[in-house]
C-alpha cells in the first residue's frame, strides 16, 4: 500500500483536494467557526493514513504537487493588498502604530510562555511567528529552524481565537472606531479572525484584511531579533 | 489563454523571488521577497491588476489547500507535540486576546490624535 502511494502522482493530491471538499460541507452544513475546514480536513487525511496503515513520506510523495504553488499563492498576496492602497495610505499612522504595537506585544507573550514553560529553541521559534497568514508563517519557521506543521496547529489555535473571541473583547476593552476593530482582527488572528472581521462590517473587513499583509512584513523585519529571545 | 498568461506572470515573479533569495543573505522565504517584487511592481504600474487578479485571485482562494500536504506532516511529530500541546494552545490564545486588544486600543489612540491634531 505504502509502496502504490509513493509510486503515485495523484492518489494523495486527489485524498487532500477531497478531504478540503468534505470539510467544507461538514462546515456548512453547521456553521461553527470551530469546525475549521483546513482543521477537518487535515484530521481527515490523517485517520485515512493511519487506518490504511500509511506513513507521511509516501503520502506526500503523492501529494507533493499541490504544494508547488505555494510560493506563488504568497505573491498573489501583494494584489488584494494593492487593491486597499488608497485605504492603507488614509490609515497609515494607525496601521503601523496599531500593528506594530501587536507584532511586538505577540512576540513578547511568546518570549513570556517559553520563559516560563521553558520551551526549547525549536519549539519558541515554532511559535513566534503565530499571528500571520499561515504561507508566511510555516515559511519563516522553516527558515529559523521550528518545526512547520506546529507553527500551523499554533496559527489554527490563534485564528479559531480571534474569530470566536475577538468581538467580545474588542467591546469589553471599548475599542470604538471600526478601523481599529478591523486592524485588530487581522493582525491578531489573520485570515480566520479576518472572516469575523467581515461579518462585522465593511470596514473592519477591508482594514482586516489589510492587517494581514502588514502583519506578515512587520513579523518578517522583527523575527531575526525575537528569534534570539530564548 | 489568458489565465495561462497571468500565471506565467505570476510564475515570472516567484522566479525573481527565488533568485533574491538565493542572493542575499537574510532568513526570508522566497514567496516575501516575491510579494514584495509584485507589490512594488503594481504601485509603478509596471504590472497592471488585469496582468494577474484573475490567476491571482484563484491562486489565493485555493491557498488553505496547498498548505494541507505540509500540516499533515503533524502525524510524524505527533509525540513531541502531545507534550507541549497544552502550552502551545494557552501561549497562542493569550497572545492573540493581547494583541487584539493592544492593537485595537493604540489604534483608536492615533486616530483620536490625529483628529485633535487637524482641529
Amino acid at each position: 500500500m505504502n509502496e502504490l502511494l509513493r509510486n503515485s502522482e495523484f492518489i494523495g493530491a486527489a485524498l487532500t483536494i477531497l478531504s478540503f471538499e468534505a470539510a467544507s460541507l461538514i462546515r456548512r452544513r453547521f456553521n461553527n467557526p470551530l469546525l475549521n475546514p483546513f482543521l477537518i480536513s487535515v484530521i481527515i487525511i490523517i485517520a485515512a493514513l493511519k487506518l490504511m496503515g500509511l506513513d507521511y513520506d509516501s503520502y506526500y510523495a503523492s501529494a507533493r504537487h499541490i504544494s508547488f504553488l505555494v510560493t506563488p499563492a504568497t505573491v498573489c498576496l501583494a494584489i488584494p493588498l494593492y487593491r486597499q492602497l488608497a485605504v492603507l495610505k488614509s490609515n497609515l499612522p494607525a496601521v503601523l502604530a496599531g500593528i506594530g504595537v501587536g507584532v511586538l506585544i505577540n512576540a513578547a507573550a511568546i518570549v513570556v510562555f517559553a520563559k516560563v514553560f521553558s520551551l526549547g529553541h525549536s519549539e519558541f521559534v515554532s511559535l513566534l511567528p503565530k499571528s500571520i497568514t499561515t504561507p508566511i508563517g510555516m515559511a519563516l519557521s522553516g527558515e529559523y529552524g521550528g518545526t512547520q506543521s506546529m507553527t500551523v496547529v499554533a496559527i489554527l489555535v490563534t485564528g479559531i481565537t480571534g474569530n470566536v473571541a475577538g468581538e467580545q473583547l474588542l467591546k469589553l476593552v471599548r475599542v470604538r472606531r471600526a478601523v481599529s476593530r478591523g486592524l485588530a482582527m487581522g493582525a491578531s488572528s489573520h485570515a480566520i479572525g479576518t472572516a469575523k472581521a467581515v461579518e462585522m462590517g465593511d470596514t473592519e473587513g477591508a482594514m482586516s484584511g489589510l492587517a494581514i499583509a502588514v502583519t506578515g512584513v512587520l513579523t518578517v523585519a522583527v523575527m531575526p531579533l525575537a528569534a534570539q529571545l530564548a | 489563454m489568458r489565465f495561462m498568461r497571468q500565471l506565467g506572470v505570476i510564475l515570472l515573479v516567484s522566479a525573481a523571488g527565488e533568485m533574491l533569495r538565493g542572493l542575499l543573505p537574510f532568513p526570508i522565504p522566497a514567496g516575501i521577497y516575491g510579494f514584495a517584487i509584485m507589490f512594488v511592481c503594481l504601485c509603478t504600474g509596471v504590472i497592471k491588476l488585469d496582468h494577474v487578479e484573475d490567476a491571482g485571485d484563484g491562486l489565493v482562494d485555493v491557498m488553505q489547500v496547498l498548505l494541507i500536504p505540509a500540516c499533515v506532516e503533524v502525524m510524524s511529530f505527533w509525540d513531541e507535540l502531545r507534550s507541549v500541546l497544552p502550552v502551545l494552545i494557552a501561549a497562542s490564545v493569550v497572545s492573540t486576546l493581547a494583541v487584539l486588544a493592544a492593537t485595537g486600543k493604540v489604534s483608536d489612540i492615533v486616530i483620536d490624535a490625529e483628529e485633535r491634531l487637524k482641529r
